[in-house]
């Protein structure tokens, strides 16, 4: 393998992480702090790319607004959603949960086909992105990727601002350490609730959105990103935002290098991960660190 | 004796929850009446309900081999049709071109499928509730790749099974499985085994552990049980009959194909306990029925038109319905409407 090459994986397995990582960090805050396993969190990254799909005539080469509209449509649908459906759902057990949220990908890929169809669909990366750099020789690495990766670090450090530096990002780190106490000490739990599910939504829609240029839209995109989601938040540490951001990494380069070097067996590497992550430590690597 | 007496402890704390050692009303009856009413069944039915009963028996062997991880031993797990799959590829692997007796496939499907079950066992009874539905899942998924993308798997399209397997004595054929009647009989025969089997399991010391692990495994660790032994026994023999179950399926379609360790199946197959009722054996194969048929009618152009080929939101909304309405499944229906009618009462009188 050349150093480009080598490069290049490099960069992929980045982008890649990194969109891992702003799925999973709602998957995995939803979890910490309102206690539910949300198996149609992989719906709202289809949710995402296919706003990406719907909105592109509409904006043409407007792509970063495109985005910002995109994901305030998504933010104000996480918060319906959990206020209809979600908000009846804390107070059952996993088993319910998980099968409530089973049904509802079910309604939400025969939506999707309803409105939709079942075609995969292109989404052109606008134009002031497109070409990209030259890597020696003849390697080029697409504009669009970088700033893929750009844009999911600047989310990421938002993301980490936020929870770390604001009162709201008090209330979570406090809430999901100590639900109870929390409601105890006077905090609008629902309140709280509904803006980290909506703020999830918003998170899986905008990386639904930066990869649709990527990998196209298509029927059940959603399900494949969840499971991985899963196992980043398993590796990780449920509940820790930091956990998802090592896990989110360690599980793009994994997966990128197992499809360089094993071609036929390079879906089973993140499981093979898991496995070692979770023989060495079972609560993940991060035990609610933040 | 302080073993006991944390059973005794266990088993007195059961009794609020869904317990699925208690005696069910008719006891052994029901069972075995439904069993025998099953075997005279293809006497009157069409060819087609045929069909449509084997698929339900094997969908109910596969339910109640969750029901041990589930419902006795509180362990939910989201990736179950692994060994489902597992179980099948073995069988059409196996089989080969010229097929295989039953005496050796099926000690080798369970076989495949429980000793996957150690292995994903071992590493993941270490972690416990919301984990634990994640990752099984996971190595379910891991399956599923394996099967999807290798060679020997036969990649996304699957695999045919050229020739059923059969049973013979020299050159006697006792059974031959390609045939609609010796299949019927069979699945049935092995619905009622799984069924025998896994109510004395429940009955026996063992099945009481698994109770007492489900109520509070802390204490039963406490009281000097090493928990998880038993509870990597559950997972394997669960896995074992999941295995079995898919052996009947794979022969029953006569091909197989990755879909069948899909995590969709270890949905259906969850929904399917919770269609029933958790914590009751014939919940289980009520849930069977119920989801399979409900399945059928939402997919039957005949019945439902243009909506058929929506039958995902059909389904979806149903079961949200459903485990909103009723979470103690159809086993539960009639307490629950009891509660309802009690509730009335309660509210009209002053």
């Amino acid at each position: 393998m050349s150093t480009a090459t080598f490069l290049v994986q490099c960069l992929n397995a980045v982008q890649y992480g990194l969109l891992l990582f702003l799925v999973a960090s709602g998957l995995t805050l939803i979890f910490g702090i309102m206690g539910v396993i949300n198996l149609a969190h992989g719906s709202f990254y289809m949710l995402g790319a296919y706003l990406a799909f719907a909105l592109a005539p509409w904006f043409g080469d407007w792509f970063l607004t495109r985005l910002v509209v995109g994901v305030a449509l998504a933010a104000i649908f996480g918060y319906l959603l959990e206020w209809v459906f979600f908000s009846f759902l804390y107070e059952r057990d996993h088993l319910q949960q998980v099968l409530l949220t089973y049904a509802l990908i079910l309604v939400f890929e025969e939506l999707r086909s309803l409105a939709v169809g079942n075609d995969v669909h292109g989404v052109a990366a606008p134009g002031w992105l497109a070409g990209g750099f030259h890597l020696g020789g003849l390697m080029e690495y697409p504009w669009y990727r970088v700033f893929a990766s750009a844009a999911c670090l600047v989310v990421a450090l938002a993301l980490y601002a936020v929870v770390n530096r604001t009162r709201l990002g008090m209330m979570i780190r406090a809430g999901a350490s100590n639900r109870d106490m929390v409601r105890g000490l006077g905090v609008d739990i629902r309140r709280l609730y509904r803006i980290v599910f909506a703020g999830g939504v918003a998170l899986a829609a905008l990386a639904g959105m930066i990869a649709a240029p990527l990998s196209s839209v298509y029927p059940g995109m959603g399900s494949s990103v969840l499971i991985i989601c899963f196992v980043v938040v398993v590796i990780g540490g449920i509940g820790s935002i930091t956990g998802a951001l090592v896990a989110s990494l360690l599980v793009g380069f994994v997966d990128t290098f197992g499809k360089v070097f094993f071609a036929e067996w390079s879906g089973v590497g993140v499981y093979v991960l898991m496995a070692v992550v979770l023989v060495w430590r079972p609560e993940g690597l991060m035990k609610r660190g933040f | 004796m302080a073993s006991d007496a944390a059973l005794v402890d266990a088993h007195a704390e059961v009794g609020a929850l869904p317990d699925i050692g208690r005696r069910e009303a008719g006891g052994w009856l029901v069972p075995a009446a439904a069993a025998v009413a099953l075997a005279a069944l293809p006497l009157v039915v069409s060819p087609y309900a045929q069909d449509l009963i084997v698929r339900i028996a094997i969908y109910a062997i596969f339910a109640l081999s969750l029901e041990l991880l589930v419902g006795a031993t509180g362990l939910v797990s989201l990736g179950h049709a692994a060994f489902l799959g597992i179980g099948a590829y073995v069988t059409v692997l196996a089989s080969g071109d010229s097929g295989a007796s039953l005496a050796l496939l099926v000690p080798l499907a369970m076989g495949g499928a429980a000793a996957y079950a150690i292995v994903v066992g071992a590493l993941i009874l270490r972690t416990r509730g919301v984990y634990f539905i994640m990752v099984t899942l996971a190595f379910a998924q891991m399956a599923y790749f394996v099967v999807h993308d290798t060679k020997a798997g036969g990649g996304s399209d699957g695999i045919f099974l050229y020739a059923k397997p059969t049973l013979a004595i020299g050159a006697q054929t006792l059974l031959d499985l390609g045939q609609r009647l010796p299949l019927y009989y069979t699945v049935l025969v092995m619905l009622v085994l799984t069924y025998a089997f896994i109510a004395l399991l429940l009955g026996s010391r063992f099945g009481h552990a698994l109770a007492g692990i489900r109520v509070n495994e802390q204490r039963m660790r406490a009281a000097g049980f090493s928990t998880t032994p038993y509870k990597l026994a559950a997972f394997v023999v669960a896995g074992a009959l999941a295995g079995l179950a898919g052996l009947l399926l794979a022969v029953k379609d006569g091909a197989v194909n990755p879909e069948l360790l899909s995590w969709h199946e270890s949905g259906a197959v969850l929904l399917m306990l919770i269609f029933g009722g958790i914590g009751s054996l014939r919940g289980a194969v009520l849930g069977a029925v119920a989801f399979t048929l409900l399945k059928e009618l939402f997919q039957s152009e005949a019945l439902l038109g243009s909506l058929a080929s929506h039958w995902q939101l059909t389904l979806g909304l149903t079961i949200i319905a459903f485990v909103a309405a009723l979470p103690r499944g159809l086993i539960g229906l009639g307490a629950r409407v009891r509660d309802l009618a009690r509730g009335r009462a309660a509210g009209a009188s002053p």
